[in-house]
């Protein structure tokens, strides 16, 4: 079986979101980059199955030479080949026909990529990925079995879950829950050493066209203070969220 | 021309996020001076959709489960029969899964997670949260047909009396190669996507023995519980009441805390809620700084009086 693993390389959780250029940039200044945690649940799931059933796990990821730490921290954690398309990622559905354009080059039957980059937050890639190629796509996936070509995928809905079957080749949208936080797999000094020598791809990109750009970003406006209630006196937050917030 | 929305719907009944979808589609409309029209799946009461500005409603009679694949190619055909130029979705867990198909059917840009109604129409710019609701943009869609998601509770419901006609449309439905086995849903409980208010536990309560104050208060308000990362993965609670950055997002329009800390993943998530209020003995809490009223104190004496006070208010309201 053969995986490819998107993966989008996001400002770190704790990043102070800041922009510059008349706020038309991120101001990458003094930002941590990481594997989107949605990606990262799905290449631990992709490890699994590498560790079980002998699985070749590719990653492949959109974007500039400035992604390639992000690409080497897959390897180290155990994926194969890294392949980097090497264009600016503007929106989603360019990224999902570069993407396309690697998975009609492989051979791939399994393609897993996060439900959502927690710095855009689109949540598109995945499923437009699946409808170009016509795959089965499974999307807010939290749990996958494979046996043979045949699939069992849960996906979170509003209120609960449903289990589905299909056959591979398959896409899904994942998150946590395809594998719990504590079974993440940080990367060892061996990992860490043979991730260097392993093949990092990167590839001229086909030229994909966006349909969408962000022109501008602005900031929430700030936030005003905290009112605080006293302990003894519940009437009062009753009244202040019947009166002033009006949402009792 | 037209702008078509996708008005879903639950056991037949028109979901909630129908009439948002609706009232924003209305909005789009009428700076496009276009007709709003509605498409959707097995509707009985669909003409209630002309309150919120819809004048024809395309419903679709289908068999079996929702599936992504099916329902988009179901919308795909009515915004060509319709002429649509803008198509406006929800932000639901199926709308989700769904409309990116739709867009590659389209060839339509498609923007997510949009907050207002576009600033402008040409080039067509939308509002839209983006790093996990720490900030705003504006996205340009270029493409000929644009699709919106929009935000849960963003908008909000606009009522405009419109007359509607709801016809039968049939599309050619395309296979699935997908099979829904089994569903797992509490149907007596109101969703995390769907309630007003959320009440959510943290690790402040100790166990997963005294839930019961979560969801008493939670009964009381009519509303979904929910809990934070280290609840769900000690398995005191389900994992599909985690909300935060790799769990649910909320927006609800209150938001109670009761003994979380604050995490900035937890804030992430949480933080398109409308009013936050947070319970915890602990004045250094984070969540002090993200809320907007606050109580310090012990949740175990707290919130059973506040559940009380909160019963004889809804009793006398």
């Amino acid at each position: 079986m053969n995986i490819l693993v998107c993966i989008s390389h996001v400002p770190d959780t704790t990043s102070k979101i800041n922009f510059v250029e008349n706020d038309t940039q991120f101001d990458t200044a003094g930002v941590q980059y990481i594997i989107n945690p949605n990606d990262e649940f799905g290449l631990t799931r992709a490890m699994w199955f590498k560790e079980k059933v002998g699985a070749t796990v590719d990653v492949v990821n959109v974007g500039g030479a400035e992604t390639e730490s992000t690409l080497r921290k897959t390897l180290a954690i155990g994926a194969d080949k890294a392949i980097r398309v090497d264009a600016a990622a503007v929106d989603a559905i360019q990224v999902a026909k570069e993407i396309v354009a690697v998975v009609q080059n492989g051979q791939y039957d399994l393609i897993i990529a996060g439900r959502e980059s927690i710095d855009y937050n689109g949540g598109m890639v995945p499923g437009m990925i699946a409808a170009m190629l016509e795959m089965s796509y499974v999307n807010n996936c939290v749990g996958l079995e494979i046996d043979g070509d045949k699939a069992t995928a849960v996906r979170e809905i509003d209120g609960g879950k449903e289990t589905i079957s299909t056959n591979l080749p398959l896409v899904i949208g994942g998150q946590k829950g395809l594998v719990e936080e504590s079974d993440l797999k940080i990367p060892n000094m061996r990992g860490i050493m043979m991730a260097r020598k392993k093949p990092l791809e990167v590839v001229a990109p086909s030229g994909a066209s966006a349909l969408s750009s962000t022109i501008k970003f602005e900031k929430p406006a700030p936030k005003g203070e905290v009112k605080l209630v006293d302990a003894d006196n519940v009437d009062q937050l009753i009244d202040l969220l019947h009166n002033e917030a009006k949402v009792i | 021309m037209s702008v078509l929305i996708y008005a879903e719907t639950e056991g037949g009944k028109l979901k909630k996020v129908a009439f948002e979808v609706a009232s924003y589609g209305k909005a789009v409309a009428d700076q496009m001076g276009a007709d709003l029209i509605a498409v959707c799946f097995n509707a009985e009461n669909a003409d209630t959709l002309g309150n919120y500005g819809v004048s024809k409603v395309m419903n679709i009679a289908t068999e079996g489960a929702f599936d992504a694949k099916i329902y988009s190619s179901g919308i795909q055909q009515a915004a060509n029969t319709a002429s649509a130029k803008v198509v406006v979705v929800s932000s639901s867990a199926d709308s989700r899964y769904l409309t990116p198909l739709l867009a590659i059917g389209l060839e339509a840009g498609y923007a997510t997670n949009v907050v207002a109604a576009p600033s402008n129409l040409s080039p067509f710019t939308v509002k839209r949260t983006a790093f996990t609701n720490k900030a705003f943009t504006q996205t340009e869609i270029s493409s000929d047909i644009k699709i919106i998601g929009v935000s849960n509770n963003a908008f909000g419901l606009k009522e405009t009396a419109t007359t509607c006609t709801v016809e039968a449309f049939a599309p050619q439905l395309v296979a699935s190669a997908i099979t829904v086995e089994s569903v797992d849903k509490a149907t007596d409980k109101v969703t995390i996507a769907d309630a007003e208010v959320v009440v959510s536990g943290g690790r402040g309560l100790k166990g997963p023995e005294n839930w019961h104050l979560i969801e008493d208060l939670a009964n009381t308000l009519g509303a979904a519980t929910a809990c934070s990362k280290p609840v769900s993965d000690m398995g005191w609670r389900p994992h599909s009441e985690h909300v935060g950055q790799t769990g649910k997002p909320v927006a609800s329009n209150l938001y109670i805390a009761i003994g979380v800390s604050g995490a900035i993943q937890h804030l992430a998530g949480i933080n398109s809620s409308k009013v936050k209020v947070v319970i915890n003995n602990d004045p250094e809490a984070p969540f002090f700084k993200a809320a907007d009223y606050g109580i310090v104190g012990d949740a175990f004496e707290v919130v059973p009086q506040l559940t009380e006070k909160l019963k004889a208010f809804k009793a006398q309201a």
